[in-house]
């Protein structure tokens, strides 16, 4: 196979993921490193360099909208980047001390808890009352428009969710995901914020989170423009048609499917850590 | 214009964020295209070597490589640029919003932004402190 050959395919079956990731809301990044070692090979280390920038893309091509819209809560979205991005460098230097294997198997596990996250029904509590705190402090409540109004909310459990945060951010440097299933737990059901607005400050976030850890991939040399090029291309396109056609697709049968292929590949990712294949 | 110049309004703010990411992506975008069409031009028909890890040269690790690829006219260049370009999107970003807080006089998160800058500088160019 020239490069030609394999960077055609590697291009479109970016453009699948990113497409599937923005539908299902499981982001592009989290097949991607299954996609590239299980599916031709690549060592894992360059797979991992190459998903973090198609993340820092896509986060950032999102966000531009969403931003615009009024969501997303900039103030709690750059406090909990303290967390995020610290816990990217520290997990950007555990990843080069760690055996490839050990990396898989740790991939595979939280391929599946991420799953677990975005399937499960989550509980719709009323908006609290009060703050934090720690968030009064801060000014970190904010408001949302909903239905030409605008909603206010207050913010909950600060330390908590900057704990989780952190734990985002580690596992976003050591495998190169956005880890966005952690960060909108930690908003959504930690800070009790408004689901929309979780989810558009966490993707706000993922930016950032994914910058802090890639620089220090770049200057191990795990960053090969010929690899990714063709992916952070395939996954930008697939993830802006994803949101085009987003409004009128059946998601919830889609989001079970491409589930189920998320979870057959992180069982392949363990396999292969555990046998040492990869 | 003084008078305008002095507080933003959060939707101020929110548009320049938004107007300042689409911007970074596209014309990061634009580069790696440019570059990958003629790495392919170039390379195309020779074969991949992504099985074993050998890591990047040396020129292709550091922000001053990179640059200098780049004017030579070297297709992987190109691409490490518009990557380089993408990584630095975010910093920008929050680059800009540490001047939107110092504009609000808001202390304790022009201290929050600088933090977070400090960490993402560290990871680009810490290797050359």
């Amino acid at each position: 196979m020239t490069i030609l050959v394999l960077t055609l395919f590697i291009l479109t079956g970016s453009f699948v993921a990113g497409f599937l990731g923005s539908l299902t809301g499981l982001g592009g990044g989290v097949v991607i490193v299954p996609f590239l070692t299980l599916g031709f090979g690549v060592d894992i280390r360059y797979a991992i360099g190459a998903s973090l920038v198609s993340v820092i893309a896509t986060s950032s091509g999102a966000a531009s909208a969403y931003v615009k819209e009024g969501f997303t809560n900039i103030r709690v979205g750059m406090f909990l980047e303290i967390a995020t991005t610290t816990g990217a460098l520290l997990g950007a230097f555990l990843a080069a001390q760690m055996h490839t294997s050990v990396l898989s198997v740790i991939f595979g596990a939280v391929l599946i808890h991420s799953v677990y996250l975005t399937l499960r029904r989550r509980r719709e509590e009323p908006y609290a009352e009060q703050s934090d705190p720690l968030a009064t402090r801060l000014r970190m409540d904010g408001s949302f428009p909903v239905s030409g109004r605008l909603q206010t909310y207050h913010v909950q459990a600060v330390p908590a969710g900057f704990g989780l945060m952190f734990a985002a951010g580690v596992l976003s440097g050591l495998l190169g995901i956005g880890s966005g299933a952690v960060k909108v737990l930690a908003m959504d059901q930690f800070m009790r914020m408004p689901f929309k607005v979780s989810t558009t400050t966490s993707n706000f976030m993922i930016g950032v989170t994914a910058a802090a850890s890639v620089g220090v991939y770049l200057n191990r040399g795990y960053i090969d423009p010929g690899l990714a090029m063709p992916v952070m291309l395939g996954v930008l396109a697939g993830s802006l048609a994803g949101t085009r056609v987003l409004i009128r697709a059946k998601t919830r049968l889609l989001r079970l499917v491409f589930s189920g292929v998320v979870m057959l590949l992180a069982i392949e990712m363990i396999y292969h850590g555990l046998t040492g294949r990869l | 214009m003084s008078h305008m110049k002095k507080t933003w309004t959060n939707t101020q703010v929110e548009t320049i964020v938004g107007s300042l990411l689409r911007g970074g992506v596209i014309t990061a975008a634009t580069l790696v295209l440019t570059g990958g069409i003629l790495y392919l031009a170039r390379h195309g028909s020779e074969l991949p070597e992504y099985k074993a890890f050998a890591g990047e040269p040396g020129d292709l690790r550091s922000v001053w490589g990179i640059i200098t690829d780049t004017i030579s006219l070297h297709s992987r260049g190109i691409i490490q640029f518009g990557l380089l370009l993408l990584m630095f999107t975010p910093v920008a970003r929050v680059a800009f919003l540490c001047i939107a807080f110092s504009r609000q006089r808001d202390i304790s998160y022009i201290f929050v932004t600088v933090i977070v800058l400090t960490v993402l500088l560290f990871s680009l160019i810490g290797h050359y402190l």
